[in-house]
């Protein structure tokens, strides 16, 4: 295995007295998916949220690419414009088009031109399939068409990585195929993704590797067929008789 | 249906009909009680002699001024305050409403407790404590507070020197005018660019060198731009400089600092309004924290603080009628005050003020309403 592009040793996190992250040990390769699952408030979405640092850690080390999170702005503002998130909610500015959502960050922090940060957005509004959106606004749209958005406008930075939060979460069960089918798009074109989702089929899929959380631990992490097939801690087992048996 | 249909017209009809009977009924009374009394109706009063005098007058006023005249100078006298006053009351309350919201402990409550202490006193009790309480227990003119000779405050209000302009001020308007052009040029042009190309290049050296060549260019042709005018303290008083009068600080020191607690909680709500996912995701964009305040949280926030703030600049220019309290003369005290008290013709005085004040009302509101339309969010259910 080559180096890791994500190295987490011995991390600690309170929110108050409450303890949500217990000695989190995690080493990430360039490439690799994982896909991270658990039941809720077991802190599976502080952990990929302390990544980019929305969270800041108590304890132990964080390193991206190389980069170490310890409240440094420098490493933090190039860690950012490597890491790219998508939201549970979305989170798309309403005040603005899909296009400028897009160009704002290319824009604004990569200082590219217009022009430029334009035909990049229509590029990859086109690969997420709604390129005849680009000048309506996000509450015009469905929300599977703002998921789609909103993984478009984090793929314009042109991370080498990409968080999910609960990215189907909030969405109609219709419209969950189209948001997985861009995911399993991007996956498959050698990106790393770090994936918190309840979406089983879409963890044997395409995942190179499944973490189980429970109470702020690592329970278990295992390639998806031994995950699946045999799991090993009784934990695990009880939550995926719940989650698969609906 | 069309049975119902006959029910409402007729309805309708005898209410209709029952107001304009009570309206002609009002009118007669009025009128016949105003013959009785020997009370003149109609507007001819304006054009009379006032015979009083106003201590604040923007524009030329004496008592052989008409009452039409009064009725300009309360008019400007309401305009300035007011306008002044929502000027200061806006900009505090953006920083008091800010301020609210930062994690400095010390910072939060002082804004806090400014705010609920501004917010909860009456403000006709606020306009008294500036005027009885601080400004009329300053020194007489004879002992003056002085500021560096040049500004004297007393119980008779602040003495300042005064500027005169002399004719080559016309070299630095212009060298002045010069740099504004160059400024918003250079600003365009590296908006342009910066968009075009990806260049980007501080504006400021070349608006320095602009401002500089334009300023030394007016002076060699001018010299020395301005003189001033400065008091000095003769018999009772002071003479030469500007006046402000004390009732016009007191009134507009109450009603900026009454209206900036009501803005600040307002500023406060609106930016708390944007949801905590968007600065997120800008942060996760890799914006800076100001970049992200200023394209992503204010513009969203501004959408939730107009309309409330439309209402608190209505209610600023209403509040200034409070003036009375203290003799500032405003549009209600000169005119709805003092002319009212002479001429007796109540119907019509207080009918062209409250006319001022709706037009004020409904001009600040249209103005607003104009802004807040530009900024509103597409695709919102609001």
């Amino acid at each position: 295995m080559s180096d890791p592009v994500i190295r987490i040793n011995k991390m600690n996190k309170w929110f108050g007295n409450f303890h949500v992250l217990r000695d989190i040990d995690l080493n990430v390769a360039a490439g690799e998916k994982i896909v991270i699952c658990g039941p809720s408030g077991s802190g599976k979405s502080t952990l990929i949220r302390c990544i980019n640092r929305l969270e800041a850690h108590q304890e132990g080390e964080i390193e991206v690419e190389g980069l170490t999170l310890d409240g440094s702005l420098k490493n933090l503002e190039e860690i950012r414009s490597n890491v790219g998130m998508v939201f549970q909610q979305f989170n798309l500015f309403p005040h603005m088009t899909v296009l400028e959502n897009c160009t704002l960050s290319p824009i604004w922090v990569q200082q590219k031109s217009q022009a430029e940060a334009e035909k990049l957005a229509r590029e990859l509004l086109e690969r997420v399939r709604i390129p005849d959106q680009a000048d309506k606004y996000p509450g015009q749209l469905s929300g599977g068409q703002q998921q789609r958005v909103a993984i478009a406008r984090a793929l314009c930075m042109n991370p080498r990585i990409m968080l999910f939060d609960e990215p189907t979460s909030a969405l109609d069960p219709e419209m969950i195929k189209e948001v997985l089918d861009v995911m399993v798009e991007l996956a498959n074109e050698g990106i790393t993704m770090l994936c918190v989702t309840h979406e089983m089929g879409f963890a044997r899929q395409v995942a190179d590797r499944v973490i189980f959380m429970d109470e702020g631990e690592i329970v278990e992490e295992n390639a998806p067929q031994t995950f699946f097939s045999n799991p090993e801690n009784e934990r695990t087992k009880l939550f995926l008789s719940q989650v698969l048996t609906h | 249906m069309s049975k119902l249909l006959h029910r409402d017209v007729l309805l309708q009809a005898l209410v209709l009909g029952a107001l304009v009977l009570a309206m002609v009924w009002l009118v007669a009374n009025v009128q016949s009680n105003l013959e009785r009394q020997n009370i003149n109706s109609g507007f001819s009063f304006l054009s009379e002699r006032a015979g009083f005098g106003i201590n604040q007058t923007l524009i030329e006023y004496s008592e052989d001024s008409s009452f039409a005249r009064v009725l300009t100078v309360g008019l400007l006298n309401t305009l300035v305050v007011s306008v002044l006053g929502i000027g200061l009351a806006t900009v505090l309350g953006f920083v008091l409403g800010v301020a609210r919201l930062s994690r400095n402990w010390l910072v939060n409550k002082t804004a806090m407790i400014y705010v609920e202490i501004f917010r909860n006193v009456p403000l006709l009790l606020q306009i008294m404590f500036w005027y009885f309480g601080v400004l009329r227990n300053l020194p007489s003119p004879r002992e003056a507070v002085s500021l560096g000779d040049a500004v004297f405050l007393s119980n008779r209000g602040i003495v300042a020197p005064a500027l005169e302009m002399t004719a080559a001020a016309w070299w630095y308007g212009a060298a002045l005018a010069v740099s504004g052009v160059a400024y918003f040029w250079l600003r365009r042009r590296a908006q342009f660019l910066r968009l075009a190309d990806g260049t980007a290049q501080s504006i400021w050296r070349p608006l320095a060198m602009i401002a500089m060549a334009s300023l030394a260019f007016a002076a060699l042709l001018g010299g020395v731009p301005f003189s001033f005018d400065i008091p000095a303290f003769k018999g009772f008083n002071f003479r030469g400089g500007i006046t402000v009068i004390p009732e016009f600080v007191a009134l507009l020191l109450a009603l900026s600092l009454y209206t900036a607690a009501f803005i600040a909680e307002i500023v406060r709500a609106g930016i708390q309004s944007v949801a905590k996912g968007q600065r997120e995701a800008a942060a996760a964009l890799g914006l800076p924290d100001n970049t992200a305040l200023r394209l992503v949280v204010i513009p969203q926030a501004l959408r939730v603080i107009i309309p409330p703030l439309t209402s608190q600049y209505l209610n600023l220019t209403k509040n200034s009628s409070l003036a009375v309290a203290i003799a500032y003369p405003d549009i209600v005290s000169v005119f709805a005050g003092t002319t009212l008290t002479q001429v007796g013709q109540a119907v019509e005085i207080i009918f062209i003020t409250m006319m001022i004040y709706l037009t004020l009302s409904l001009l600040t509101s249209f103005a607003m309403n104009r802004y807040n339309a530009r900024i509103a969010v597409v695709g919102h259910k609001s």
